[in-house]
């Protein structure tokens, strides 16, 4: 169970993207997010968010219509 | 943070004015700053609009092929000799803002907010608030105003320079 979830469903780039970033922020070092969102495009765009910043993607995948990510707030 | 000290950095050269148009640069200046960079927008000619407090942007078919619509299941291009007319650009903004509350896009507005709460760096031209009489009243608070050397300091530094 992530300590945070994200509603990110119905949202189109960059939108799940930033309230993401926004999560994060709020989250201490180590701490996990989970992120739910419709858009297929958050696919390739978490992956390049998270080699980007630093962030550890530690897994993603489908829950019916919706993308599932979680990622660890890692530095 | 790691996220926080990514020492790149991006700068845009805003130079459009229109509800499409808005989009490119503050979706790239926002998504960029989320991705811990230090982002620069450079507003001039029209894209001076986007700076503006009453933001009253409007999409134009006009000379514009590549912009097809859905509507009634289909993709419409409006031709020429219609987008035209008088309301042809009213009608063609309305069902653009339509289709991006529809689609779940943020508003430019949003957007907006965003880039500013990111701390991204704002420069309004001088030389068009000039031409194009615009008060610096007029617009939003925050942005500094400068000329092209303000831009051309920033684009020395910058590891991506961009023009929209």
């Amino acid at each position: 169970m992530a300590d945070m979830i994200l509603d990110a469903k119905g949202l189109n780039c960059p939108l799940p993207i930033l309230r993401a970033k926004k999560a994060l922020k709020e989250l201490p070092s180590g701490g996990t997010l989970e992120v739910q969102a419709t858009d297929p495009g958050a696919v390739k765009d978490f992956e390049a968010f998270c080699r980007t910043t630093g962030n550890e993607l530690v897994e993603h995948h489908m829950d019916g219509n919706t993308y599932v990510f979680l990622i660890r707030h890692t530095g | 943070m790691l996220d926080d000290q990514n020492a790149k950095s991006m700068s845009i050269i805003v130079t459009k004015g229109t509800l499409d148009w808005a989009y490119p640069p503050f979706i790239l200046a926002t998504t960029a700053a989320a991705m811990g960079l230090e982002v620069t927008m450079f507003f001039t000619f029209y894209g001076l609009h986007l700076l503006k407090k009453d933001l009253n942007l409007k999409v134009s078919t006009l000379g514009n092929p590549g912009m097809e619509m859905p509507m009634g299941g289909m993709h419409m291009a409006m031709p020429n000799i219609m987008a035209a007319l008088p309301g042809a650009s009213a009608l063609t903004t309305n069902m653009m803002k339509n289709l991006i509350k529809k689609k779940g896009v943020a508003s430019i507005q949003e957007l907006r907010d965003l880039a500013i709460e990111a701390d991204v760096n704002m420069i309004a031209c001088q030389m068009t608030m000039d031409l194009f009489e615009i008060k610096r009243e007029d617009m939003i608070d925050g942005p500094s105003v400068g000329g092209a050397a303000s831009w051309v300091e920033v684009a020395t530094k910058s590891d991506i320079n961009l023009y929209i």
